[in-house]
């Protein structure tokens, strides 16, 4: 008893210490607690408008509650279950393609013998990642104009007897989509899994050629396994991201003839948020969205911590 | 890895795998052309007389050179405002948020803070939860951000992966040179300045390309929060602007109608798109081992 007494005194002793100390520490620490409460927290309480029949002359104390009113108007919305299958359309076929793709460029151009010509490869690949989705969306429009170079290459081997123009047909915007983000992002996401795989011990690849594996069985039992637990982590990442998929490109190439397909979550929140004011629908399908995002991020957790593999928290 | 090169050079390589090293060199030569091409042809068109470029074939060569287009882009006004605000923004946001952030990750990575643990936490929160657009553009709205430079600059400066980025990258080096400083009597800030932040080059370098991209590629904020006031405009949002002009121009024929002079909305675009990709493209070859360091730490590790 008197002997943690005493432990406890000498840590207050020690902390009243340290506190002087770190002073200049604790007045930044207090600044940032203050920038990071006002702009990441503060808009937190603007759930409650959710809650509201929200006016903006009102404000948050004189609205009136309306319970989850609001949710039930969100649902019975044909409009918002469609923006919801879209953007889990979408979201599942950016992640597959974007993930086989950067893992299948990284283990080819790990393949790459000459040195000029992976980091030449390499460069060019990051390059698309760099530019904004105004200049990929510019870019895409005129490959798939009619008289793009698409439409022309199509026409060259005789596929289509027309130019087509392909944003005016809703069954091709999701693989528009999923084309411009492969396109843009794989050689940046290649990035991560060609240092895992440089990571990997040498000897093993020597082991098996002396075994007389061949490159596919090089690649199959010690490139994959190799780079396993990274593949598993950016897929946890990515799983729970699988909602934010989509804004800037749908809302860049969207138009009026694909508006079924194209219109995502966010396109809905800013619709109904900004362009028509009503604040509460619009922030009831952003709370929507981050609590399925949570609770995605949530069940893959703990599903790579029962298959034992790497937790991201 | 020499040793590995020297053993494939030692046994003779096999039939199949000489198909492989075949496939997988067309491959990589299909993927630098399908990467590069579009960007090439965009050029192309760009230097390209703008009703010639309606009559379409026009691939890797410019048919009717001419840099009018270049020419009627620099006398558009909202374009130089644009560039303007867009340098702005970018060189201020950076050098601000690379300050913060670095500090704040220096403040979470020494190892007898009392709040490490509380105030990293409260920042990686943020990664997951977040207000939503609207109440953040309420809140925005009510600061007195709206129809503001401030906006492009203060809301976004700290941002949590970032911070971690220099955080675990802080974490490595050895607490031996912060103690002998302290020894000499120098405080935090000395530390941080003087000691630690020359050794962060790297890192600085990472974040700083990450930050300064997103700044200058960054678009919805303006279009949001500023649209109302036209000298705040930036860059990307002019060329957002074009290019939703000319998709709702209904057929090329109207538009060759329409079009009384050499440069077409499309010339145009391609000429504005290439200026504005263009500091990009020239600057992230060099910072390659930069960003690809960087990603490697902060990606895998948290």
């Amino acid at each position: 008893m008197s002997t943690s007494v005493k432990v406890k005194e000498k840590r207050e002793k020690i902390n009243w210490k340290e506190v002087k100390k770190q002073k200049v520490l604790l007045i930044w620490s207090a600044v940032f607690v203050i920038y990071g409460t006002i702009f990441c927290y503060l808009p937190l309480f603007g759930w409650l408008m959710a809650f509201q029949n929200y006016k903006p002359k009102d404000g948050f104390i004189h609205s009136t509650f309306v319970g989850m009113a609001k949710f039930k108007q969100l649902f019975l919305d044909d409009g918002f279950i469609r923006v919801i299958r879209n953007t889990l359309a979408m979201g599942v076929i950016n992640l597959v393609s974007t993930f086989v793709m950067a893992i299948v460029f990284a283990i080819l151009l790990n393949e790459v013998k000459s040195r000029g010509g992976k980091k030449m490869v390499q460069t060019i690949s990051y390059l698309p990642h760099f530019l904004s989705w105004i200049i990929v969306t510019c870019i895409l429009h005129d490959a798939l104009s009619s008289t793009g170079i698409i439409n022309e290459l199509l026409m060259k081997f005789h596929v289509l007897e027309d130019p087509l123009n392909f944003f005016a047909y809703p069954k091709y915007f999701w693989w528009i989509v999923a084309f411009a983000n492969v396109w843009k992002e794989t050689g940046w996401n290649a990035i991560i899994y060609l240092s895992a795989i440089t990571a990997i011990d040498t000897t093993l690849y020597e082991a098996a050629a002396i075994d007389g594996a061949g490159r596919w069985g090089r690649i199959k039992y010690i490139t994959l396994p190799g780079i396993k637990p990274t593949i598993m982590i950016l897929l946890l990442m990515n799983v729970g991201n699988v909602l934010n998929a989509g804004f800037e490109v749908q809302y860049l190439l969207g138009n009026g003839l694909v508006q079924s397909v194209s219109q995502t979550i966010d396109i809905y929140v800013l619709k109904w948020g900004i362009s028509q004011a009503d604040y509460s629908i619009g922030t009831a399908a952003g709370i929507f969205k981050s609590i399925v995002s949570i609770i995605l991020i949530v069940i893959a957790n703990q599903m790579a911590k029962r298959a034992g593999e790497e937790r991201l928290f | 890895m020499n040793r590995r090169i020297v053993l494939h050079k030692k046994k003779k390589t096999s039939c199949s795998d000489k198909i492989f090293v075949v496939l997988n060199t067309v491959f990589m030569i299909i993927l630098v052309i399908f990467t590069l091409y579009p960007v090439l042809n965009t050029l192309v068109v760009s230097l390209n007389d703008g009703t010639d470029a309606l009559r379409g074939g026009l691939y890797l060569w410019p048919r009717k050179w001419t840099l009018q287009n270049y020419i009627t882009v620099i006398q558009k006004n909202n374009l130089i405002i644009g560039a303007y605000i867009s340098v702005a923004r970018t060189v201020l946001g950076t050098l601000l948020a690379l300050s913060a952030n670095a500090l704040l990750a220096f403040i979470v990575s020494r190892k007898r803070f009392l709040f490490k643990k509380q105030l990293s936490l409260f920042w990686v929160i943020t990664m997951y939860v977040n207000g939503g657009l609207i109440p953040t553009f309420l809140l925005y709205k009510s600061l007195g951000l709206t129809n503001s430079f401030y906006v492009y600059i203060i809301p976004g400066m700290l941002g949590a992966f970032n911070m971690l980025v220099i955080r675990t990258y802080m974490a490595g080096i050895p607490d031996s040179l912060e103690e002998s400083a302290q020894l000499d009597g120098a405080g935090y800030m000395t530390v941080f300045v003087k000691i630690i932040s020359p050794l962060c080059k790297p890192v600085y370098a990472t974040v700083a390309l990450f930050i300064a991209v997103g700044h200058w590629n960054s678009w919805f904020d303006a279009m949001l929060y500023n649209r109302m006031s036209s000298n705040l405009t930036t860059l990307q949002y002019e060329l957002m602007k074009l290019l939703s002009s000319v998709t709702n121009q209904s057929t090329s024929v109207e538009a060759m109608k329409n079009a009384a002079s050499s440069v077409t909305p499309t010339s145009v675009r391609a000429a504005a798109t290439i200026l504005t990709m263009l500091p990009i493209v020239c600057l992230y070859p060099f910072l390659q081992r930069y960003f690809v360091t960087g990603l490697t730490i902060g990606g895998v590790k948290e």
